[in-house]
């Protein structure tokens, strides 16, 4: 039922879209920039994460991305997310849609720990 | 300790812990590691001699009944600035493997064996090793080596004799063998972590050997805490050694941290190897436990082979250390 709904919804907004495209085009492409998620970044040097408390909007997409000589992953605590080990210079992105606490470690190294607050 | 005889220089002073050691003595075999040291254990103390680079020169010091090589961190497929040959450094630890005045029995691998846990990466070092004048190789797994599958290709190539996560234990020449898996299941924050079922598994294991039994146990973390800033040590590790508590003579040798350390707690002498691929700074000495890129001339230096020997009824064990120079 629920995804009936969205269905008409996004027909809705679908010939929203073709009006405004009628309408003039410089609205389409600023509809089209708002729609892009928000992105953040870590980088993960010295067998570290930086920044380690890492703030951001719900909807954001993190990636990580190791800049040391050893492999490294990105893992949470919980297990809610889990990179593949990152070898020189490989990222990891996922995308936070819950407001929420996601503590994270390294699962090779765990001594290194970092945080991503959503809110 | 006053009245030993011993016509070296090297000779322990103070041994105000009676654990055998003093820290003038330790800081000597810390400052040797780049060289070789050896070290023999007679009746539960701990005698230190400087040697010079070509294992041979240990012959007669070190000659035993039984003789085992451990070797450790061939990080098989690193190929960053700190070491772009990795074979060629793994293919000069066989080389020295194979000159050794008194040849070994078999070989210890204390993990790391590949660095990405890909199949070829094993494959590698498999092939490589197969020219060691000693054929049998006993290994334990480091985290390099279940990075993808908890494990399982790991325990399909080297532990399918093994217990739980690939632990298990042997006997040669009345010297009782212990192989400990420490990297598996690592919680945030923490370090090495043997894990509930592994230490029900040892005490079960020790529990009616003679006091009198050596007992060697190899690991890949090191089982006593070197830098837990760096993770270097195994949360666990305590209670593992307190089921080792009623043995004379106990001897740890780890890898991980690609340098050589060595430290004695009453009748337990822990031992670190150099790692067949990259050295790493010493605890504190850099902002990360990284590859330490040294000067090519020095590479070698820093990377080894460590030669194992226990004279039967004398209650001796020696470890020796060679680089690769």
């Amino acid at each position: 039922m629920r995804e009936g709904i969205q269905k008409a919804g996004r027909i809705a907004a679908i010939a929203l879209a073709s009006t405004l495209v009628i309408g003039g085009s410089a609205n389409l492409l600023a509809q089209a920039e708002a729609a892009q998620p928000p992105t953040a970044e870590v980088k993960i040097d010295n067998f570290s994460f930086g920044p380690v408390l890492l703030t951001v909007a719900p909807g954001t997409k993190v990636t990580w991305t190791n800049r040391d000589d050893i492999p490294h992953t990105v893992v949470a605590d919980d297990k809610t997310f889990k990179s593949r080990p990152l070898d020189t210079d490989e990222a990891f992105s996922y995308t936070f849609d819950k407001a929420g606490t996601y503590p994270y470690f390294c699962s090779i190294h765990p001594h290194m720990t970092g945080k991503v607050v959503v809110k | 300790m006053t009245d030993e005889t011993n016509d070296t220089k090297d000779v322990i002073l103070h041994d105000h812990h009676h654990d055998g050691v003093d820290r003038r003595g330790f800081l000597k075999c810390m400052a040797w590691a780049g060289a070789g040291a050896l070290y023999v254990m007679q009746g539960g103390v701990l005698k230190s001699y400087a040697m010079g680079g070509s294992p041979r020169s240990s012959s007669g010091i070190a000659a035993g009944e039984l003789s085992f090589v451990q070797i450790s961190d061939s990080h098989m497929g690193f190929n960053k600035a700190a070491n772009g040959d990795v074979v060629g450094t793994l293919k000069t630890a066989v080389e020295r493997i194979n000159a050794l005045s008194i040849a070994p029995e078999f070989i210890l691998h204390t993990g790391d064996i590949s660095h990405l846990s890909k199949p070829e990466e094993f494959d590698t070092v498999d092939q490589i090793l197969k020219g060691a004048i000693a054929k049998d190789v006993f290994y334990v797994p480091g985290e390099h080596d279940v990075l993808n599958d908890d494990g399982k290709q790991y325990l399909e190539r080297y532990g399918k004799a093994a217990n739980g996560s690939g632990w298990y234990s042997f006997d040669k020449k009345g010297v009782h063998f212990i192989g400990l898996v420490n990297v598996m299941n690592l919680k945030p924050g923490g370090l090495g972590s043997l894990g509930h079922d592994q230490l029900e598994w040892l005490e079960h294991d020790v529990k009616h050997r003679k006091a009198s039994t050596p007992i060697v146990v190899f690991a890949h973390m090191p089982l006593w805490s070197v830098y837990p800033e760096w993770g270097w040590g195994t949360e666990d590790s305590a209670q593992a050694l307190s089921y080792l508590k009623k043995f004379g003579s106990v001897t740890v040798l780890n890898g991980h941290i690609h340098q050589l350390m060595q430290k004695v707690e009453g009748n337990v002498t822990f031992h670190t190897a150099a790692s067949t691929a990259f050295p790493q700074p010493q605890p504190g000495k850099a902002e990360s436990p990284g590859p330490m890129v040294v000067p090519a001339g020095e590479l070698r230096g820093l990377l080894g082979i460590t030669d194992v020997n226990f004279v039967q009824g004398r209650h001796a064990l020696a470890i020796v250390d060679s680089s690769l120079k």
